[in-house]
């Protein structure tokens, strides 16, 4: 058994960029679920479209790298305004059903044949990241005892948690002022705000908005990190991870959803570094489960503890057990 | 309570500037803060509201009394910009209120509470109490960033929200969830949020509601405190006690429309209000008083039969209220006198 492996890859995906690309992915979900209430079932959509806006601006366009953040940003807001304005009139399950469906379409537009000119089809597009790692101020990778990173990768990692940084501040600043406390009375009860003078439907749509853009922060840092993007890894399941790690962290905690993405991916790479060792050293039977089945058995593990997690502690890591007994009205 | 014995001046105000209104539905008053004309809302072929002309005299306590089913909830919710109506119009303090959104109907001086108490169970009672203030810097996204733009209303707005707290006995309460209160603490507790937005007029849905009789007492003078701070009130209520003892006028609804108006008493004892709520048309079989009087003597051994007298006209009411009594009595002579033929079993 090569431990030393199975535990750097494991603190690894503590702190490398696929978590924090979930990160900052469940930290706008948060704003939207777990502060305002919003059932958001298309998150994926908003990464996605950040990252096409980014990548199709650079290596479709052949415009600059700050022109294509830009447009991904704009392309976040554009989303929220879309799914936000015909459905946050009507009851909260509209916008769940509006959001699953069109994230859907926006992973069916970038993938399709006849869009392919411009979105490369279900191969995606690469070569849109050159300018971001001439900014690299590494110049060697990085090597701490069984942990390593290479040049490229530590220049992802510090502008993510950079921005998760940023973006915390952000929610923390405004979930303590008046602004989050009607965005949290929302959650409770939206007639019982706007009967005291509130434009509901105006802040459901900033909170729309500040979660996707917080959101598509997490879609440029995945994009990035692979230096391509490619239209199914925006997916359904996409968003039910960021679900499962808003959930985990503790829904409406500041550091919840950071917290979340890191426990939910070291648990994810432990077991799928475990296994497949297990397997090949031969203390797992190839009878019960051979090496190409152990990821899938990875996720059902995850899925397990998620269920006991919920069972035992339905208030996530940081939550407060009485405010969700509260709910029960 | 104390304010029984000498009559306090707000009360003094409202009964004399209700003098000399006419007891009739409609009836101008002397300096209304709210005038209704012609408000219809239908949902699909019923017609839930339709009422003509409404006036509710400012500074007074207005009941809006009603059998269930008799659209006083529906026509709050119309006034307040929670449903929009078919056709009408009205005016709050001479401002067209048809069609205003209901934040913004909140915003200009009118605040309604729920007959299903609305506390924001996951907020603390004092942020409850805080999310009324209005006119709050903090609240729009860009400055809630910067603290020291809003910390000082927030002290303002916290003190105010302090004092209320105070009077409504929930400062013991201040920073538990209000989730964890209990149902009559959740009403006071939305009746103290509704004052923090310092609205010209309240509207109280069913505020008694689901209340124990101790905290209805206290209530019942915190609603009738509202009156004496120049404060309009208007509610919905089923409980005629409550009505009798705080209401200066009474506005009685019966399918949507307006039926009757009056002080609490002259109301109680009109025709038309008992006919409302225990059903008017008896398809014929009109009792005439003396034969009442006549049955409820006779058989006074037996209390039964007195009580079968009384549930008797309601019995025959039900089939007969949707369709046109006369036409059921006309038409089928036999299934009406049957009730009479039951009772006489009795």
């Amino acid at each position: 058994m090569n431990w030393d492996i199975i535990f750097g890859v494991s603190i690894e995906s503590l702190i490398n960029a696929t978590m924090i690309a979930y990160a900052l992915a469940a930290i706008g979900l948060n704003v939207h679920f777990g502060y305002t209430g919003l059932l958001n079932f298309g998150q994926s959509a908003f990464l996605g479209v950040a990252a096409y806006g980014l990548a199709m601006t650079v290596s479709t366009f052949g415009l600059p790298f700050w022109t294509g953040i830009l447009v991904g940003l704009a392309g976040a807001v554009v989303l929220a305004l879309l799914l936000g304005i015909p459905t946050l009139r009507l009851r909260a399950d509209y916008l769940a059903i509006v959001t699953i469906a069109a994230a859907e379409i926006v992973r069916l537009l970038f993938r399709s044949v006849s869009l392919s000119e411009w979105t490369g089809g279900s191969d995606g597009l690469q070569r849109f990241s050159d300018d971001f790692f001439t900014m690299n101020p590494y110049s060697s990778a990085l090597e701490i005892g069984i942990v390593s990173f290479d040049e490229r990768e530590l220049w992802v990692m510090t502008v993510g948690w950079l921005l998760i940084a940023i973006s915390l501040l952000i929610v923390f600043l405004s979930m303590r002022s008046p602004w989050g406390r009607v965005i949290k009375a929302i959650r409770e009860d939206e007639d019982a705000v706007r009967s005291l003078g509130k434009n509901v439907v105006s802040y459901k749509m900033q909170s729309l908005i500040l979660g996707g853009v917080l959101g598509s922060l997490g879609g440029f840092i995945f994009a990035l990190s692979r230096a391509a993007v490619q239209p199914d890894t925006y997916g359904t399941e996409f968003t039910f991870y960021m679900y499962t790690i808003v959930i985990l962290g503790g829904a409406a905690r500041v550091f919840g959803p950071v917290v979340g993405s890191m426990i939910f991916w070291f648990l994810l790479a432990f077991i799928n570094a475990l296994l497949p060792s297990l397997i090949s050293e031969g203390y797992i039977p190839s009878w019960f489960m051979d090496a190409n089945q152990a990821g899938a058995v990875g996720f059902i593990l995850v899925g397990l503890g998620l269920v006991l997690l919920l069972i035992f502690r339905p208030q996530g890591i940081f939550g407060d057990k009485k405010e969700v007994m509260l709910d029960g009205r | 309570m104390a304010d029984d014995v000498t009559v306090p001046p707000g009360v003094a105000r409202a009964r004399e500037a209700l003098k000399d209104v006419a007891h009739e539905p409609g009836a101008a008053k002397p300096d209304p803060i709210l005038i209704a004309d012609k408000v219809v809302r239908r949902f699909g072929g019923l017609t839930a509201v339709s009422v003509d002309h409404i006036e509710i005299q400012r500074g007074a306590i207005t009941a809006l009394i009603g059998p269930n089913g008799a659209g006083k909830t529906t026509f709050f919710n119309l006034l307040t910009g929670f449903d929009r109506p078919d056709e009408g119009d009205w005016k709050f303090n001479g401002k067209p209120l048809a069609g205003v959104p209901a934040h913004k109907v909140a915003r200009q001086g009118m605040v309604r509470t729920f007959q299903l108490t609305k506390a924001l169970s996951r907020l603390s009672v004092i942020d409850n109490m805080r999310l009324g203030g209005t006119g709050q810097k903090g609240e729009s996204f860009w400055q809630s960033l910067i603290p020291a733009i809003w910390k000082k209303q927030e002290q303002e707005i916290t003190e105010r929200a302090d004092d209320l707290l105070a009077r409504f006995k929930l400062d013991a309460k201040r920073e538990d969830f209000a989730g964890s209160l209990s149902g009559g603490q959740r009403k006071l507790l939305e009746m103290a949020r509704a004052l923090m937005v310092q609205p010209d007029m309240v509207m109280l849905d069913e505020p008694m509601a689901g209340v124990n009789p101790a905290l209805t007492q206290s209530l019942l003078g915190h609603v009738k405190s509202l009156r004496e701070d120049g404060m309009t009130v208007l509610f919905v209520e089923h409980d005629m006690d409550m009505v009798r003892d705080i209401s200066d006028w009474v506005i009685v609804m019966g399918q949507g429309k307006v039926i009757a108006e009056g002080t609490p008493d002259t109301v109680m004892a009109d025709p038309r209000v008992i006919d409302a709520y225990l059903g008017s048309h008896h398809d014929g079989t009109e009792h005439d008083a003396a034969e009442v009087a006549a049955e409820v003597d006779a058989p006074a051994a037996s209390p039964a039969a007195a009580v079968a007298a009384d549930q008797a006209p309601g019995a025959v009411d039900k089939p007969g209220t949707v369709d046109k009594p006369g036409a059921v009595a006309a038409d089928k002579p036999g299934p009406v006198a049957k009730p009479e033929g039951d009772k006489a079993d009795e």
